[in-house]
């Protein structure tokens, strides 16, 4: 079991929360990511690792409730605990000193955009981190991203927020300045991922997403992570999640996720059924 | 219960096994096979000839050689403890083997009642003691030696390492499991399906080793969450039971269509993550009309029959050759059959198309002929060109087979492995790193359950002689292992 030492709500539906779990905290790396299960009944379910501290042996993880499970994790509380927590899982973030780097992180994504932005930093890049959101009472972690980036770009789509457009906007514009720019990571939403993608390979410059397929065990045994990448077929959980994002079928990725659309659906309603019935019952 | 044991009039027939109605069972995942009575399973027990111990065919075929004449007769004179020791003496699996063993091809195949009449029901029988065992609460008794004071590390928490870790804790040895997933027994719970094996006995025998101080740490990923190197910085000797968990996947147009899975996936959700209790349990799993299983080995049988029980209402099994060359056990094959599972043989998919949703919608097969035999003694199966046609699916679940996870030892250069991805191992179980054993499905690739845990066995004894000795061999002759 692995218990919840620290919980906050950063915007509406989205949670932060810290949980001891020393093996994970000590290898841990950029771009990792864990499965969990909350309990005996649970799925298992991919969360990335935002930030993690060996010496406290914790992880802090960012979530965005949006089915069952993530509503489900959102009502757990300080002293609660997760059944599993397994991982660091994945490859680790390449990292290197390519120059000048920007991350692309939209909605949460930002958190693992936020672990790779460090990353860069410390390893010699002058990094330009753009984040987008909705609206303005989406915005998360700014803060932390200015912190670790030299500049910070932030959008919102409906413009409640600095200024207004998508992430991809704010990049257009700035290799349109004739910025000179050597890397890109980007993490969000796969639309985004895929304009991303589409802009920079005009520009020839070369970049990594970071996928985030349907997954159940994480460790390579079922291929229900399977992604096209350069018309081969691999498993996003062990040779990714990162791939050259010029490669990737992102279509392909964008039907996959809406496999369990149906069922999604009704184990949502059922929760929030149940959960009714139970405040009532109080 | 019969005191004493009585050489009577030789039984020819086997007593048949009661099993659940096909109508009935295709509706839950209850098991299929009910077991025998007590008063069956002595009648069954009384038709063995009490062959020698030294000459018995049946203990010879067996690869954790158990004592099977010695177990029958403690059964016969009515010691169901003794005859559960007798078993545990090689055995520390009964519940699990008596059940998915392929018992005609090992210590059944030469019984010598086989020339009077059938064979003696020997999976049967010890299936029967593990159960009466549980079922009364009977606990054999272990001999455990004393404190050797060394740490053996078990990487995998399946047959090869469940039994690997029950041997060394009997020597004496401190033994940790290290188990990836959530919950311990490898392809015995997330692979065979609930209604061949329960997992209640896997949870049992489970126990049982943790009753004896074997320690079990979940969760825990080596060659992520812990390395091999810091391993063998806490341990004194490593073994790798690391099975072969990785599917293949045809590489044909469509396969990344929605509603294709791997046996893995499939067999996974539905039986490790119970998706056949969804909503209840929330892992989902597609439901349709029509699923099309593509292979012909025992993991092609659970998912046929593991469709038919989430509610798929036509299931074909599409094998490349004949029924013939099926490598699922006889057994299984004629439950598929009973439960309504439709057979299609000499057909081989090269493509799947998909709606503008992404969805499979069918399956383009085309028709094989056989040609001469391959490198394991089957015919090889040749396309015949032109006769392509279209087989309209829900869903598609590929059964081809599974090699080597590589997730343990990308980082661990000096462990040698084929091309294939099986670790090499010498005829003692020792890999190119010294202190590292291997074996079960991790050095054979896709096997069996009971192959794996003879494995487990024979690489207890040399880690065993490895950890009183110290010695380990300059190079590493690479053992010959059989493809079956």
């Amino acid at each position: 079991m692995f218990e919840i030492v620290g919980k906050r709500e950063l915007a509406p539906n989205i949670k932060w929360i810290k949980v001891k779990a020393p093996l994970v905290a000590r290898n841990a790396k950029p771009g990792q990511f864990v499965v969990i299960r909350l309990h005996e009944k649970g799925e298992r379910i991919p969360l990335t690792l935002f930030r993690w501290d060996k010496d406290e042996g914790t992880i802090e993880l960012v979530f965005q409730e949006v089915g069952k499970t993530t509503y489900e994790l959102g009502t757990y509380e300080v002293g609660d605990a997760i059944a599993d927590v397994v991982g660091p899982l994945g490859r680790p973030t390449h990292i290197e000193n390519f120059g000048t780097a920007v991350v692309v992180s939209g909605g949460v994504g930002a958190p693992i955009g936020y672990s790779v932005t460090k990353a860069l930093k410390e390893a010699g890049n002058y990094v330009i981190s753009i984040i987008g959101f909705r609206n303005k009472q989406l915005v998360i972690l700014e803060d932390e991203f200015r912190e670790v980036s030299d500049e910070l770009l932030v959008t919102t789509d409906d413009g409640s927020y600095v200024r207004k457009g998508f992430t991809t906007d704010v990049l257009s514009e700035l290799l349109e300045s004739g910025r000179n720019v050597d890397y890109v990571f980007t993490v969000g939403p796969v639309i985004m991922m895929k304009k991303v993608a589409d802009i920079t390979r005009k520009y020839g410059i070369k970049t990594y997403a970071s996928l985030n397929p349907i997954m159940v065990d994480g460790t390579g045994m079922c291929g229900a992570c399977r992604v096209t990448v350069g018309g081969q077929v691999v498993f996003a959980c062990v040779a990714g999640p990162d791939f050259d994002a010029h490669q990737v079928d992102f279509d392909e990725l964008l039907k996959r996720l809406a496999m369990y659309r149906e069922e999604e659906r009704l184990a949502m309603e059922r929760f929030l059924q149940m959960r009714q019935v139970s405040v009532v019952g109080r | 219960m019969s005191g004493e044991f009585k050489r009577r009039e030789v039984k020819k027939v086997r007593v048949p096994v009661p099993e659940q109605d096909p109508h009935v069972r295709i509706r839950n995942f209850n098991e299929v096979a009910l077991g025998y009575s007590l008063e069956q399973a002595l009648e069954e027990a009384s038709r063995c000839l009490q062959c020698h111990v030294k000459v018995a065919p049946c203990i010879k075929n067996c690869p954790v050689l158990v004592n099977v004449p010695g177990f029958i007769r403690k059964m016969l004179e009515g010691d169901m403890k003794g005859a559960l020791e007798v078993i545990m003496e090689t055995n520390s699996l009964p519940g699990i083997t008596g059940r998915v063993c392929p018992q005609e091809e090992q210590c059944e195949m030469n019984c010598i009642m086989g020339k009077l009449g059938d064979k003696i029901n020997i999976g049967k029988l010890e299936r029967f003691v593990a159960d009466y065992a549980r079922e009364h609460g009977i606990r054999p008794e272990v001999r455990i030696a004393p404190p050797t004071g060394k740490r053996v590390a078990v990487v995998g928490s399946g047959p090869a390492g469940l039994t690997a870790a029950a041997d060394l804790r009997k020597m004496g040895h401190e033994v940790v499991i290290f188990e990836a997933l959530h919950e311990p027994g490898g392809v015995l719970v997330y692979g065979i399906p609930e209604f061949r094996l329960p997992k209640e006995i896997v949870r049992y025998e489970v126990e049982f080793l943790k009753s004896i101080g074997v320690k079990i740490y979940t969760d825990v990923v080596i060659g992520k969450t812990l390395s091999l190197y810091d391993l063998l910085e806490e341990f004194d000797a490593v073994f790798l039971g690391t099975g072969a968990g990785t599917p293949n996947f045809l590489n044909v147009p469509g396969v990344n269509c929605l509603g294709i899975y791997s046996a893995n996936e499939f067999l996974t959700r539905i039986n490790l993550m119970k998706a056949y209790l969804f909503p209840d349990y929330d892992t989902p799993v597609k439901r349709g009309r029509r699923l099309a299983v593509i292979g012909g080995g025992n993991t092609a049988m659970d998912a046929a029959r593991s469709g038919l029980r989430i509610g798929y209402e036509e299931v074909y099994i599409l094998y490349r050759r004949t029924r013939e060359f099926m490598t699922a056990r006889i057994e299984e094959i004629a439950h598929a059959e009973e439960e309504g599972v439709k057979f299609m043989f000499l057909v081989n998919p090269v493509a799947f198309k998909c709606d503008e949703n992404g969805w499979v919608r069918a399956v383009t097969l085309i028709r094989n002929e056989l040609g001469e035999p391959d490198e394991t003694g089957r015919r090889r199966p040749i396309p015949i060109p032109g006769s392509e046609f279209d087989l309209e699916v829900d869903a598609v679940v590929i059964a081809i087979g599974q090699r080597p996870n590589r997730i343990l030892y990308q980082e661990v250069p000096e462990l040698e492995v084929t091309r294939q991805g099986t670790i090499v191992v010498d005829d003692k179980y020792r890999t190119t790193l010294r202190g590292v054993f291997a074996g079960g499905d991790a050095i054979r690739g896709e096997a069996t359950v009971v192959l794996a845990m003879g494995d487990g066995k024979k690489a207890a004894l040399a880690i065993d002689e490895y950890l009183r000795t110290g010695e380990w061999p300059e190079r590493i002759v690479p053992m010959k292992i059989a493809a079956d």
